[in-house]
């Protein structure tokens, strides 16, 4: 019996074995179609690689259907081809990003140092190289920490309320005014502060009216994504907490949001990467300052996107290296907030090792 | 410890559907009670109304009496939160909290209400530990997380949770369901230590399950679907088993429905 199989198999009759391309083709056709689209971007005179690019990978993916049509038969073909779409895809999107980071710190580098990161541009001849950034970060630290400090406890109870208390009309209201204010355009934050905080009640520019604008585009991002950390906790564990009689409040503090604080805290973390790079509001209500002022509550600050603005429209050497210098700390700030977060999550994620 | 039930005219609905209708039974004290019917009776639902979790599931409302000795449970003026603490419950998936260590999963009740001195608290775990026939499994690492047992370990670690608040009454929803047969055993054996001290109401869908650990058996039963369960008879185990005073629930037990 088993012998008779075996020998089905060698005879290749088996509908089971079929004829498979070597491992090595997928990563050879990645170089030959690599080298194809140099070629045919060469001989056709297209100056841009990215378009070479496009050429190999259009190339790789139909060559990969190709090839495991004429060998492997239709079904394989399909799925390799849905395999290369996907890998096309994915290099597609990190190019952008590995270039940004790469072109970023190739030239933020260059006056990147200690002196850029404690000194302001009091003082500086904005056309001469010299000055910092101090007086943007300070901005930004404190700006976007006020802005957390009023967003991340109003979100986080708002999306308690929604997931464990609201029921009915008013949840539905706050659900949909949350998706509205998500879709808050940052100028149109910056306005309305301006309008009720600046012009009605007479404040003048300050951080703190900044952080009261990026608090309102942070709000919605911390309730969201609160909201669905919170219902990933199973409700098994609630009713586990409910049935030891203890009160529906202290379940809420110290089972679920326990068992959801990685997660949270992430959601917050990225919340606040997104309005770190915010400059719209920062120009409306905080102005944007040259020196140094440590009091978010008066006068005009300034803050990395600010600065990066700033910079830019000064349109000299100078003025373009610190933009890019302070476009490499905003990026760098982001980037640390977020490893933060992961730490933070994989440190508070629920444990199951044994 | 260990108080009489004593249900009367018992309606549960969820919204406007009515899930069980005009219940009424006795459960005796120190004594194993087991709910058998087949799913979607209205047996659970029924274990959930005698600690009043019922009413946690959205739109879940009661009507009717249910005294534990003299206290009627629905009563105006009750709070649910403190039924929870007389009545414990065991759940059909083992539940542990999964950010707290075996140690505070027991502790978990006594801690988070905050009733509790410090100096009692390792004994309490112990003893839970020891009266869920756990202890032996897990002295050397209660420190590490709940959620890295067994299932079957789990499910214990859930009842020593349950028991360490001191119930008077602990309700288990198919505690076994979920689990191998040498971890129902555990449990089973469990339910019969347990019993000295507690009135136990357990849900089973396994009927030579009902016929091992319990005193007094319930049959449960629904017209058809949409209607709501009912009670069909409760009697001693031994002549629900043998000789039932109802037709339907000889069907059920030798298998002819369900």
């Amino acid at each position: 019996m088993s012998n008779a199989t075996i020998t089905k198999n060698e005879a290749g009759a088996s509908s089971l074995r079929q004829a498979r391309l070597p491992r090595w083709t997928l990563p050879a056709l990645v170089v030959v179609s690599a080298a194809a689209g140099a070629g045919i971007g060469t001989a056709a005179g297209l100056g841009n690689t990215l378009q070479w690019g496009l050429i190999a990978a259009v190339l790789f993916i139909l060559g990969s259907y190709g090839l495991a049509a004429a060998v492997e038969g239709g079904r394989q073909a399909k799925d390799r081809l849905a395999t290369s779409l996907v890998w096309v895809c994915f290099v597609l999107a990190v190019v952008p990003l590995v270039s940004l980071i790469w072109e970023t710190v190739e030239r933020g580098k260059t006056v990147l140092d200690g002196y850029f990161l404690n000194h302001s541009m009091e003082g500086v001849q904005t056309i001469l190289p010299g000055g910092g950034a101090y007086h943007a970060i300070i901005g930004t630290l404190e700006q976007v920490g006020i802005a957390t400090l009023i967003a991340a406890p109003i979100g986080l109870l708002t999306a308690i309320y929604l997931v464990e208390y609201g029921r009915g009309r008013l949840a539905k209201a706050v659900t949909f005014f949350v998706d509205v204010m998500t879709g808050i355009p940052s100028i149109v934050a910056g306005l309305f502060i301006l309008s009720f905080w600046i012009i009605i009640l007479g404040f003048s520019y300050s951080g703190f009216a900044g952080a009261m604008a990026l608090a309102i585009l942070m709000m919605p991002v911390v309730v969201r994504s609160t909201e669905e950390m919170l219902k990933l906790v199973p409700n098994e564990l609630r009713e586990a907490s409910l049935a030891l009689g203890v009160p529906k409040w202290r379940t809420i503090l110290k089972v679920v949001l326990p068992t959801a604080v990685g997660g949270i805290t992430t959601g917050v973390m990225l919340a606040v990467a997104r309005i770190a790079g915010e400059s719209a509001p920062i120009v409306l209500l905080v102005f944007g300052a040259a020196g140094i002022n440590n009091n978010p509550f008066d006068g005009a600050q300034s803050s990395l996107p600010y600065y990066i603005y700033e910079q830019w429209q000064l349109g000299n050497e100078a003025s373009f290296n610190r933009a890019w210098a302070a476009a490499l700390v905003l990026i760098a700030f982001v980037m640390i907030l977020n490893l933060v977060a992961r730490g933070i999550a994989r440190w508070k994620a629920p444990k199951t090792g044994r | 410890m260990a108080k009489r039930i004593d249900v009367s005219g018992l309606t549960a609905y969820y919204g406007s559907h009515k899930a069980i209708e005009d219940i009424s039974m006795t459960v005796e004290p120190r004594s194993v009670t087991a709910f058998i019917g087949p799913s979607g009776c209205g047996k659970s639902t029924f274990l959930r109304t005698l600690n009043r979790m019922h009413e946690v599931t959205p739109g879940g409302r009661v009507e009717g009496k249910v005294m534990l000795d003299d206290e009627n449970l629905y009563g105006s003026g009750v709070d649910p939160v403190s039924v929870r603490r007389t009545v414990g419950m065991v759940f059909q998936r083992p539940n542990p909290f999964p950010t707290m260590s075996i140690f505070e999963n027991v502790a978990a009740g006594l801690k988070l209400n905050g009733s509790y001195k410090k100096s009692e608290l390792a004994d309490i775990v112990e003893r839970s530990l020891k009266g869920a026939n756990l202890w032996n499994e897990v002295k050397d690492r209660l420190n590490k997380p709940g959620a890295g047992l067994s299932g079957g370990q789990q499910q214990r670690l859930c009842i020593a949770r349950a028991i360490a608040v001191e119930p008077d009454v602990l309700l288990m929803d198919e505690p076994c369901s979920a689990l191998d047969p040498i971890s129902t055993l555990a449990i089973e054996d469990l339910i019969g230590d347990l019993k000295e001290r507690f009135t136990i109401v357990i849900v089973t869908h396994n009927m030579q399950q009902a016929a091992r650990v319990s005193d007094r058996t319930a049959f449960f039963n629904l017209a058809g679907v949409g209607q709501p369960g009912k009670l069909i008879e409760i009697d001693e185990t031994e002549r629900i088993f043998s000789n039932p005073s109802v037709q339907a629930t000889e069907d059920y037990i030798s298998g002819r429905f369900g």
